[in-house]
Order: structure tokens, then C-alpha cells, then sequence
């Protein structure tokens, strides 16, 4: 831990003074949200500024997709608001919604890349569909985001045909080539190996140098979240824990958040009672 | 017991109501497809020349060895079947007369119909499904490329262009096969069966056919790309919802075949 704080030292980060004053890029209002009858989320606030990199964390199950599955415009609220770069997501035109994702990069946690496209071509889509440039700048701008990436040499290889850590790194490639304002990833380094994982967090700490962008991270690893985030938004059963700094985060007092720290199951409280009936019924 | 029937009744009830939910998604997506050919270049989002060229290749080009060997065969079977009809009332002349009428307004659509729903249909509803669990669909909406535009609209115009082409073809293939056939047997020659054809084959008979196929090709499409799109979970779902394709298109298309074979004879 005391090594990834040393290293994480050497690079830019942004001031707690400065991200108070930067404007804000995400602002979620009161964000209500269900699966047909079931309430996931219960009423979410958080803000994200411009710069800033945000890390929602939180078990399996606490809701962390489902936030951003309506951070993305891909599930609608039952009430509350999401204004992303000062546009309300749900309440703009098709066209405007087109316009603001064309602002927003998403890097999904399995990647997402088209089966039917080699690398090249899958990065060189979003270029393809809105913008007007000639083929060999979209591949020229391609090819500098793969090499952002380093995945430089493998434009011709299929999806199929790339490693797990390989199709993280398109993916992101992809979900950068617009140069957007805020990028979204979904668990960016889980289920790689510790070099690769590491090598995508930086990958992340220097987006953010040289774009100036925005970005939210969904991730189990804590080690990762500690390493990039400036600061970290922590769900539990679809409620906000606590949204802080690394620090504050570690160092919080509460309960759930020691656990969740350090990777101990919560103990599970029942009411006798229930647990009898739950165990006795015949439905389900 | 009649808590059962209720539960019964109820389940009915819900999957009438589940089927007629079905329907309407059907016109919402053509409509939007319509939307998108007509609107999309107007909002610099087009739909794409390129994609639509490939599925026509997919749908139409290589499905051509296979259209093309059912229909030799389903050719000859029906001039062997109408000849041994025939003959009972020393009628077997009048052969070219069933197998032309039939073939043109019924086999042709109805044959290359089936085939496609099993090729294309099954292959759409598989591609859409894999896309919506690899979130490749949710990809798509996110980079603010419209899934239907992206991918419904290519797969339609292609079908609606290539399947009456294909029934065109299987129509043609089927009345040659027919015709060796009866030539053999009856010492018909060519040119005098072709004579015949032309003589009781209306261009009326064959338009009938051509647009049934193209209604055939916009159901097949339409079921394809809904249970497609109503895959959850994993790829055992799409296995699913892929069989399920093949068999709501087939059905759909011998039901719609059989309306219009009615309404068509009573006019
Ligand atoms: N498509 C869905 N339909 C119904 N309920 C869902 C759906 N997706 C998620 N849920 C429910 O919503 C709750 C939150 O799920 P979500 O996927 O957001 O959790 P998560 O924090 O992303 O967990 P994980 O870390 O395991 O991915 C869960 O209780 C889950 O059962
Ligand atoms: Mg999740």
C-alpha cells in the first residue's frame, strides 16, 4: 500500500481547493431508481467536476452497474435528475442526447467491441458515424489512440482474437478516440493480472493529464481505487455510504466501510422469526 | 381444482397479452425503420450503403446454392405428383396449368420464405442476441449510433430487396425442374411447355407472389430482430430465442400465406 502511495505521489492530482472551484460535469439529483417493482436505488447525490476522477465503489449487488447503466442514459429514473455537462439526460431531445454522447466515452467492462470489426475498424467507428473526416485521418486518429493504449501493431486482429487485458485497452481506446469530456469505465481492471491492472490505472491517471477529462470508475479492486481516484463514492444496498477523499474513505469510522475495506463479509442479522419462514416457504 | 384453471386462465390471459405486446413492438420497429431511411440522412446518420450491401450479399447471394436444389426438387415432385393426379382422369395435359399457378403464387414464395426464415431469420435473431449480452447494443446507443438504424434497417432493406429476387429465382428454377420432368414423362418439348406456361401464367399470377415474398421478408425480419432483442441473461438464451425465431417466422409466414391465398381467390 505504502509503494502505491509513493507512486501515486509523482503524478499530477488535482487540489481539493481546485476540483471545489472546477465546474461541475455530472450532477446527480435525488436519483431514484427500479427494476420493475423493486427499488434499487434509493435517492443518490453525487457530483462529479471536471478533472475530477471519481471511484464508486461498493459489493456485489449494491448497485454500482445500475447507477451507471442510468449515468449512461440507458435506464430511465423514476425520479430524481442526471445533468451531464449542464443537460438534463432525460428530459433533452433525441438529437441533443446523440449530440451529448458524442461527449462521453464509455468503456464497457467486457469491452463491448464488435465482433464483426477488427480493432481498428471498431476504434474508428464513433469517427466513422459523426464526423465527416477522410478515411486515413480516422485511421491516423485511430492509430494514435491505439498507441495511447499500446496496443500500436494489432489493428488487424478480431476481437476474438485478443486477450482479456487486450480488449480492455480497445475498449478504452474506443471510448477515447472522440476525445471526450467524461469517460465512464466499468471495472477497468478486473480479472487481469496486477502489471496489466496497474498499467490501466495509469493509463487513466494520464488521460486525465492530458485531456483534462472527467472520470468515473466502477471498481472492486481497492488497491486500484486508491491509487486513482481523487474521490471515492462508496454504495451499499443502493444508498450512498459515504462519498469522500482516499483518505477520508480509509480512514472512515463507519462500520460497513471498514468491511468492505477489509474484505470481511458483513455478519448477516436475521430475526428469527423471518429467517424460520424464509426457510419454511414453499414459494420460491 | 379451480384454483388451478384460474391460474390457468390467468397465464393465458397473460401470454395473449404478452403476443399482442409482441405485435405492436413489430409496428414500432418498422415505423422506426422508416423513420430512419427517411430522417437519418436528413441528421447526417444515414443508414449505412455499405452495411445494407452486405446483408443483401448475406441474404440473398449465398443463399442461392440451397434455394436453388429445393427448388429443382420441389419442382419435379410436384409434376410427378400432378401427372399421377392427372392421370386418373386422362387429364395429365393440364399439368402445366396446376404446377405453373401453383408454383408461382404459392411454392416460390412459400419455399424461399421457409428457407430464409431458417438462414437469415435464425442468424439476425442470433446476432442481435449475442450483441445485447456482450452489451454491444448498449455500446452502440452510448457512442450515439442508433441500434435500429445500425443494424434493423440494413437487415430489412436487404430482405425486402432480395427476397422476392430469390423467389423470382426459386419460382423460375422450380418451373424448369417441373418442366425437364414433364418432358420426360409426357414427351412435352421445351418450347411447347414454355408455350403453355406463358398461356396460363398471368404477370398478375406472378406479382401476387413477388409481393407476398416481400411481406414474407419483412416478417421474418421483424421476428428475427425482436426475439433478438428480447435475450437476457446468457448465451443458452440465445439459443433460446433463435429457435423461437425460426418457428414464429414459419408459422407467421404460412398463416399470412394462407390469408392471402383466400382473400386473393375470393376477388
Ligand atoms: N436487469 C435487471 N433486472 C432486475 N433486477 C436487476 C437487474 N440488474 C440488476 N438488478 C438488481 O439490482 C441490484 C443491483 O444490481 P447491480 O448490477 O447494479 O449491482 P452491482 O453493484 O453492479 O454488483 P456487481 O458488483 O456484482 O456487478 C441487484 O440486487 C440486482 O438483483
Ligand atoms: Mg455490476
Amino acid at each position: 500500500m505504502t509503494h502505491a502511495a509513493a507512486e501515486t505521489s509523482s503524478r499530477y492530482r488535482p487540489s481539493a481547493a481546485d476540483l471545489a472551484t472546477a465546474s461541475p460535469m455530472i450532477e446527480i439529483r435525488d436519483l431514484v431508481t427500479h427494476y420493475g417493482k423493486r427499488e434499487i436505488l434509493h435517492g443518490i447525490n453525487i457530483e462529479v467536476r471536471q478533472g475530477e476522477i471519481m471511484v464508486i465503489m461498493g459489493g456485489s449487488g449494491s448497485g454500482k452497474s445500475t447507477l451507471l447503466n442510468a449515468l449512461l442514459g440507458l435506464l430511465r429514473p423514476t425520479s430524481g435528475s442526471i445533468r451531464i455537462l449542464g443537460q438534463d439526460l432525460n428530459a433533452i431531445t433525441d438529437i441533443e442526447r446523440t449530440k451529448l454522447r458524442q461527449k462521453m466515452g464509455v468503456a464497457f467492462q467486457g469491452g463491448a467491441l464488435f465482433s464483426s470489426l477488427n480493432v481498428l475498424e471498431n476504434i474508428m467507428l464513433p469517427l466513422k458515424e459523426h464526423t465527416r473526416l477522410d478515411r486515413n485521418t480516422m485511421r491516423i486518429m485511430a492509430r494514435m489512440k491505439m498507441q495511447v493504449v499500446s496496443l500500436a501493431g494489432f489493428e488487424n486482429l478480431m476481437p476474438a482474437e485478443l486477450s482479456g487485458g487486450m480488449i480492455k485497452r480497445a475498449a478504452l481506446a474506443r471510448a477515447i478516440v472522440m476525445d471526450p469530456r467524461i469517460l465512464f469505465c466499468d471495472e477497468p481492471s478486473a480479472g487481469l493480472d496486477p502489471v496489466v491492472s496497474s498499467a490501466i490505472d495509469d493509463l487513466i491517471l494520464t488521460l486525465r493529464e492530458a485531456m483534462d477529462m472527467s472520470i468515473v470508475v466502477v471498481t472492486h479492486e481497492l488497491e486500484s481505487a486508491f491509487k486513482i481516484a481523487d474521490r471515492i463514492c462508496v454504495l451499499d444496498k443502493g444508498h450512498i455510504l459515504t462519498i469522500g477523499t482516499v483518505d477520508e474513505v480509509r480512514h472512515s469510522p463507519n462500520e460497513h466501510i471498514q468491511n468492505l475495506l477489509n474484505r470481511r463479509a458483513e455478519p448477516e442479522i436475521l430475526d428469527p422469526d423471518e429467517y424460520l419462514r424464509w426457510l419454511t416457504a414453499v414459494n420460491q | 381444482m379451480l384454483d388451478g384453471l384460474g391460474d390457468r386462465m390467468e397465464r393465458l390471459g397473460r401470454s395473449a397479452a404478452a403476443g399482442m405486446a409482441e405485435f405492436g413492438l413489430g409496428a414500432v420497429l418498422l415505423a422506426q425503420v422508416m423513420f430512419w431511411i427517411v430522417a437519418g440522412p436528413r441528421r447526417a446518420q444515414p443508414v449505412r450503403l455499405e452495411a445494407t450491401f452486405e446483408r443483401c450479399m448475406e441474404v440473398g447471394i449465398m443463399a442461392v446454392p440451397i434455394i436453388t436444389l429445393m427448388s429443382v426438387t420441389i419442382g419435379m415432385m410436384l409434376a410427378i405428383q400432378g401427372i399421377y393426379s392427372l392421370r386418373i382422369f386422362g387429364a395429365e395435359e393440364q399439368v402445366v396449368l396446376g404446377v405453373g399457378m401453383s408454383v408461382v403464387r404459392e411454392f416460390g414464395p412459400l419455399i424461399t420464405g421457409i428457407l430464409v426464415a431458417g438462414r437469415t431469420g435464425s442468424s439476425l435473431a442470433a446476432r442481435i442476441g449475442t450483441m445485447r449480452i456482450s452489451q454491444e447494443i448498449d455500446a452502440l446507443s452510448v457512442m450515439g449510433i442508433n441500434p435500429v438504424r445500425f443494424i434493423v434497417a440494413p437487415a430489412l432493406i436487404a430482405m425486402v430487396v432480395m427476397v422476392p429476387i430469390l423467389t423470382f429465382w426459386s419460382s423460375i428454377v422450380m418451373l424448369t425442374g417441373a418442366g425437364w420432368y414433364i418432358s420426360l414423362d409426357l414427351g412435352m418439348s421445351a418450347g411447347a411447355y414454355i408455350d403453355r406456361l406463358t398461356e396460363v401464367v398471368r404477370v398478375g399470377d406472378v406479382m401476387h407472389g413477388l409481393g407476398k415474398s416481400t411481406l414474407f421478408g419483412v416478417l421474418i425480419t421483424l421476428v428475427g430482430v425482436i426475439n433478438g432483442a428480447m435475450v437476457s441473461g446468457s448465451a443458452e438464451g440465445v439459443g433460446k430465442m433463435t429457435t423461437r425465431s425460426v418457428v414464429l417466422s414459419i408459422c407467421a409466414i404460412i398463416v399470412t400465406d394462407m390469408i392471402f391465398a383466400f382473400l386473393a381467390t375470393r376477388s
